[in-house]
Parts: structure tokens; C-alpha cells; sequence
């Protein structure tokens, strides 16, 4: 068994879109991050990185959130966060706000970068497609830190996805200022999904997949949209299950 | 006129950003076009850009050498007067677009001509140099392939280096055989096309006293200016008539012919995927018994002092038009560049046309800063490192600035800051939240009402969970 790992002080910003609606994810973190001997905290006092304001133009109404940001996670010696839109607004857009953050990892990063581990003993019997979404690509850059820890899953059939650095057409408010061509650019990325025959689409940020899985789960096409850490956190012992009708 | 004030970068008349939008995706064939266009010269770009192993040094470069421009630019635009006239050109300066149209309209009936050939003209098209010429009683003709096809079809750019590549090849026939005597038996064949263009044009550059041309670069050490380009007929429009009006914006200099080097070798591969354009023209002034008699070189703002001193907004002025933010952009490829409104169109557009018209309470200027997703990929390919989506999101800042107070969208933003930065207004919300599964069926929403219905007219939306991560981690952990 993994012992006590030398990373300090570990907390998860769940962010408030997992939070509120993709709990599994962040337990899922959660449990993964312990399986690998870390021991986490979750600072209750958070809330959100308040990148919706500034992406949308609202600059000043984002600070007070990336200044509670800064202030729940004072002291920590890493901040896990299992997105990488959430990551980059607080590594790259805070320091534009006079917000100094502290060190904030997406999920991958913190797992290869900080753990050094890509094979984190998961068991997953799926075929699965990976998209990187934008602000993972190329706002962190964690390149293909994802693929080589799904590489190293257990019974995971890893199929490519055609056009995979193409936009979903989430981007925010963008999917409701510019509804059609969001939706356009969704139809096309459904499209390339349903080209793989995989069962499971994932990524690192729920917003993403939120916005994929919402047009899979119209298309009722049997695709499951599955965040990262839900992959890498299931085991022979605790699978992960597909989710029921219901959730 | 009543509108002299406004600039015309952006198209008079032009809707807000999603209502073109949706005209244009209910295209089908634009799109396929499109798709088809973008997709192939993406692929050919990545390949040419991959074989060069210092190309991020060269956009490094690149980016240097346009910053030191911009931040002394006074410094090298007097240099660069100084050494056009010193070899017999003459510099006018125009604030604004009324400016510089009259200046070329002045020159072109004191040379006594009646119509003026024309190439590598955006900031003509930026300043609308041909209406104006045309009310002025001067007919310009493009040389330029697909600007000629524009220009004959009355139609406007929708592509920086491709300005016709909405239109297909049969179309291309139509509008020749509508406005080209003699070509009555015109097939779509495209070796044919292009000989129909070229005799038609032949015509122009043998009669034409006067050209107009734009600049891709002004070097100036030596007072030169230069124009890349791949059909030839830019070199013709530059040796033939007897007067040369060059119009050019006040960022396009390089300091030295050492610092070109940079720009030919970024400029090709992040435009046309190749490794050198075919043709590569260089003046210098005027020569005896050589070339232009008189050489005229306008030097148009048109907003983009303005532009200079916002210090994020300035580096769009790096620009050299490649076009390669547009071949990449997910949003152009589905839209097409008309509905932009502007002859910039695709990410660069989003990013100059709003600066260089400069008010942010025209809607359909204040609509182009949205009309991303923020994916990035222009940023990604952009030669002179443009970061085009900080840019976007800082005018978003301005257009939000320029909109009433009080809309609903500023009150909605204005309370969920609010309740976000008080983590037990947040808790409390989230509480709240959860009655949203009422709408729900399974844990999913498939029709809300508008404004929620612009998500799901083509998505589901989950339900906010049973219980949330917090209260659950509260519940087992706290
Ligand atoms: S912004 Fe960059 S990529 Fe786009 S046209 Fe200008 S130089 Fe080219």
C-alpha cells in the first residue's frame, strides 16, 4: 500500500459546477488522490474561480471570487482541481486580477507532476474516447498527461478521437450568446464521438462534458460522458457503475 | 452623408454577430465549403510550419520586432518618410479614412486617369477607397483573382488572403460572364476562368496610368516598401502605370532589412503553407526610366493610434494578415467571413475591427468580441503571437462597460458574484439549486424556458445533484 506521500498540505477545489452538479467527480478525486496515500482537505468556505464574470467582461465582479479563492486556499501546499479551465483561470488570469494564487494543479498535472505516478492502479473495462478540451490544451498546456495515465488503466480500450483538438462549442457563456454555432460545433463533435463506437467519452473539465454529454444525452446515444478522475478512481474492487436512468 | 463620423471597418448596416451567424449556418454549401476550404490549408500549414525547428524562435522574433515598432513607432515612421523622399516618393499622412480617400482620389485625377488597377488592397477595402473612387468618377479594378470576382460578383471579402472562397467555381463563371465582354461560352473549368481573368486584365494593366497597392511590410531604413503575393499581377500593378499609390497602415514597418527576414519566412507558411510566395516585390521610391513615374505612399491611422494606446489591445496591431487565425478558428469555419461584417473578419477580426472602429455602442461591433469560444486556437497558430483570446476578453470589458447598467444580464452577473463570494449565500443557493430537479426527468432537463432555452433548443442540461460534494463531504467528513 502507498504510504503518507511528502506533498504537504493537499486540498480539492471542487469548483462549483462540480460541486453542485457532478458530486461523483469529486469524490472521485478524493478517492483516488487517498488511494495514491495523500490525504485531502476540502476548505468548505469555497465557492467558485469566477471565470464565467471575467470571460464574459464582468472583470470586476470576478475579483471578490478569486480573492475568496485565494484566501480558502492560504497555506496549502498544492490545490487539486479536476479542471483544467478552473486551473488556468486561477494560474493565468489571477495575477491579472493583483490575486496571487497559490499552487493550483489540474488534476493530471498534480498526478504526473507532483506524484509522479502514471499508473494509479485503475480498473476500467470501457472503451473510452479522450477529448482534451481547450483550456487544458493550451491555456495549461498538460499535453498528453491525460492520454498516458488512461494508458496505463487496466482493461480500458482507448480509441482515438478524429478532430479531437477541435472546440465542443462550450466556451461559457458562448453556448447561449452564440447558441447556433455552439450547437454547430457540438454537432460536429458528437459526430466524430459516435465515429469511435466508444461507450465512454471523458475529459478533464465537467463544463465541457456537460456541454458534450448534454448533446449525447439528446442524440440518446448511449455515450457515456465520464470525467478523468472517475476513470482513474475506479477499481477491480470499487468500479465505476454506469449511471442508471436516474442519478 | 450624416455618417461621416463613422468608420467604416466595420460594413454599414451589419446585424449583431449571432443573427449573421445564423444566416450563414443555414448554408449548407458555405459550410461545406468551408470546411472543406480551412480544413486543407490547416493541415498544409501545420506541415509547412512543422518543418522549420526554430519556428517558435521566429515567432518570438517576430513578436519582438513588431513590439519595438509599436512602442516607437513616431521614431520609425519619420525614418521612413524621411527615406521615401530622399529617393523621390512622396508621403501623405491621413488621420482617418474621408482623409485618405480624398488624398488617392486627388492624385489619381491629377494623373489624369479615369480608372486605377489595384492590388493587395485591404486597407483600401478597410477604408472604403473604392466606393469612394467610384463617387469620385474613377472605376478601380482588382487584380487580385478573387478580389476581381468580388468586386464584378458586387459582392464583399469573406477570407483575408482568399476573399472568395464562399464562392464556388460555378458561380465564379456567372458573375465573369455577367461583367466580362466575349466570354459568352465560359465553362467552370478553372484553367479557363482564370485565362478569361487574365485576358480581361491584361487589358487593364496595358491602359491603366495609375495603381493603387497596399503593403505588406515598409522597411524603414530604406524607405521600401514591399508586397507578397502568389498570382504575379501585383508586380504588373507596380511597374506598369505611370503613377504608384501606395496605401498602407502606420504599423505595418519593419526597422531594418534584417528584421524582414523574420516576416518572409512567418508570413508564407502561416498563410499559404508554403515555403517562399511566388512573388516577392520590393520599391524603393522612383528610378528613372524604370518603373513609376511618381510614387505616392499614403500613410493611414484610421483609428490605430487609438488602437496603441490600449496596452492589451495594442498587440493586435502586430497583425501581418496571414490569415492563419481564420483557417484555424472553429466559429469562421462555420460562419463564413461575411458575417463578421467587416473585410477583417475570423479571430483577428473579432479582435481589430470593434479597436480600429472604436465604439463599443455600435451592437454589432460590441457583438464581435463574443463570437468566440475562447478555444484558443488562433493564439496557437498566430505568427507574431497575437493572444487573441485575452484580447477578446478584454473587449468584452469594454462592450460590457459601453452597455446599460442596469440590463438584466449585469444584474444577474452582479448577484451571482454576489452569492459566489460568500461561501454561505453559495451553500444556501446550492440548497436552492436542487429544486431544479423538478424540471428534471431522470436527472435531466430537456426544455427550459428562454433564456435557458438557447442551451437546451439543442443540448440536455443535468440536474443539480441530489446532494452536493460539499454537503456530502459535510455529511460523512465534517
Ligand atoms: S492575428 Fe496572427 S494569425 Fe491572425 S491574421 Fe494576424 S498575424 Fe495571422
Amino acid at each position: 500500500m502507498p504510504t503518507e506521500r511528502a506533498t504537504g498540505r493537499v486540498a480539492l477545489f471542487a469548483t462549483c459546477l462540480t460541486d453542485t452538479f457532478f458530486p461523483d467527480t469529486a469524490r472521485a478525486v478524493v478517492r483516488l488522490l487517498e488511494r495514491l496515500g495523500c490525504s485531502v482537505e476540502f476548505p468548505q468556505d469555497q465557492t467558485c474561480c469566477g471565470q464565467m464574470h471575467f470571460n464574459t467582461g464582468y472583470r470586476a465582479k470576478a475579483v471578490p471570487l478569486a480573492r475568496n479563492v485565494a484566501s480558502v486556499f492560504a497555506g496549502y501546499d498544492a490545490v487539486v482541481v479536476p479542471s483544467g479551465s478552473c486551473a488556468g483561470m486561477v494560474r493565468h488570469v489571477y495575477p491579472d486580477l493583483s490575486v496571487t494564487p497559490g499552487p493550483v494543479y489540474e488534476l493530471s498535472e498534480f498526478l504526473i507532476d507532483v506524484l509522479g505516478i502514471e499508473d494509479v492502479g485503475a480498473y476500467f473495462p470501457h472503451r473510452v474516447t479522450y477529448h482534451p478540451t481547450c483550456h487544458s490544451l493550451r491555456m495549461l498546456g498538460v499535453g498528453d498527461k491525460p492520454l498516458r495515465l488512461l494508458r496505463a488503466v487496466r482493461g480500458l480500450d482507448l480509441v482515438e478521437l478524429p478532430a479531437a483538438e477541435s472546440c465542443c462549442g462550450f466556451g461559457g457563456t458562448f453556448a447561449l450568446k452564440n447558441a447556433d454555432v455552439s450547437s454547430a460545433m457540438l454537432a460536429d463533435k458528437m459526430s466524430c464521438v459516435l465515429d469511435t463506437g466508444a461507450d465512454v467519452l471523458t475529459a478533464g473539465d465537467n463544463s465541457c462534458l456537460m456541454h458534450m454529454g448534454g448533446g449525447l444525452s439528446r442524440l440518446q446515444a448511449g455515450v457515456h460522458p465520464v470525467h478523468l478522475a472517475e476513470i482513474l478512481a475506479s477499481t477491480e474492487e470499487e468500479p465505476w457503475v454506469t449511471p442508471l436512468a436516474t442519478r | 452623408m450624416g455618417d461621416t463620423a463613422r468608420n467604416p471597418v466595420t460594413w454599414l448596416g451589419s446585424p449583431a454577430f449571432p443573427t449573421a451567424a445564423k444566416t450563414a449556418l443555414a448554408d449548407d454549401q458555405l459550410r461545406r465549403n468551408l470546411k472543406h476550404a480551412t480544413g486543407l490549408i490547416r493541415t498544409k500549414r501545420a506541415g509547412a510550419v512543422a518543418e522549420l525547428p526554430d519556428w517558435e524562435q521566429l515567432r518570438l522574433s517576430g513578436e519582438a520586432i513588431k513590439d519595438d515598432v509599436l512602442a516607437n513607432l513616431d521614431t520609425y515612421l519619420l525614418r521612413f518618410e524621411e527615406s521615401v523622399a530622399a529617393r523621390g516618393g512622396t508621403v501623405h499622412w491621413a488621420r482617418d479614412a474621408a482623409e485618405a480617400n480624398e488624398i488617392v482620389l486627388r492624385l489619381a485625377r491629377e494623373a489624369g486617369a479615369d480608372e486605377v488597377v489595384k492590388i493587395k488592397s485591404m486597407a483600401t477595402m478597410e477604408i472604403g477607397l473604392n466606393e469612394a473612387l467610384q463617387a469620385g468618377g474613377v472605376t478601380p479594378i482588382e487584380t487580385d483573382l478573387a478580389e476581381l470576382i468580388v468586386q464584378l460578383g458586387n459582392d464583399r471579402p469573406s477570407h483575408i488572403l482568399v476573399p472568395a472562397i464562399h464562392r464556388n467555381r460555378t458561380e465564379i463563371r456567372d458573375i465573369f460572364k455577367a461583367a466580362m465582354p466575349g466570354t459568352e461560352d465560359l465553362t467552370d473549368e478553372p484553367v479557363e476562368l482564370a485565362a478569361a481573368a487574365r485576358a480581361f486584365l491584361r487589358r487593364k494593366f496595358l491602359s491603366a496610368k495609375v495603381a493603387v497597392s497596399g503593403a505588406n511590410f515598409g522597411v524603414a531604413e530604406t524607405g521600401s516598401v514591399v508586397v507578397v503575393e502568389s498570382e504575379g499581377n501585383g508586380r504588373m500593378c507596380l511597374t506598369l502605370p505611370e503613377t504608384l499609390i501606395t496605401v498602407m497602415g502606420i504599423e505595418k514597418l519593419v526597422p531594418t532589412w534584417q528584421d524582414l527576414e523574420v516576416f518572409l519566412q512567418l508570413l508564407p507558411r502561416s498563410s499559404t503553407a508554403e515555403r517562399m510566395n511566388p512573388y516577392t516585390s520590393v520599391w524603393t521610391g522612383v528610378t528613372p526610366g524604370d518603373g513609376p513615374r511618381d510614387f505616392h505612399l499614403v500613410l493611414v491611422d484610421n483609428g490605430r493610434t487609438d488602437t496603441l494606446a490600449s496596452t492589451v489591445g495594442r498587440q493586435a496591431l502586430r497583425c501581418i494578415r496571414c490569415s492563419a487565425c481564420l483557417n484555424v478558428c472553429p466559429v469562421y469555419e462555420r460562419t463564413g467571413g461575411q458575417a463578421y461584417g467587416s473585410v477583417y473578419p475570423g479571430p483577428i477580426g473579432a479582435i481589430l475591427a470593434p479597436q480600429l472602429g472604436g465604439d463599443m455602442h455600435d451592437k454589432h461591433a460590441a457583438s464581435l468580441p463574443f463570437a468566440s469560444s475562447l478555444c484558443g486556437a488562433c493564439f496557437e497558430v498566430c505568427p507574431v503571437r497575437i493572444d487573441i483570446p485575452s484580447v477578446l476578453v478584454h473587449l468584452r470589458a469594454k462592450a460590457v462597460e459601453a452597455k446599460p447598467k442596469y440590463s438584466p444580464e449585469a444584474i444577474g452577473m452582479a448577484a451571482m458574484s454576489w452569492v459566489m463570494a460568500g461561501p454561505r449565500r453559495f451553500r444556501a443557493a446550492q440548497r436552492l439549486a436542487v429544486a431544479g430537479r423538478l424540471l428534471s426527468r431522470g436527472g435531466r432537463i430537456r426544455g427550459l424556458p428562454f433564456p435557458g432555452s438557447k442551451w437546451t433548443d439543442s443540448r440536455d442540461l443535468p440536474a443539480p445533484a441530489k446532494e452536493s460534494f460539499s454537503a456530502w463531504w459535510k455529511r460523512t467528513r465534517g
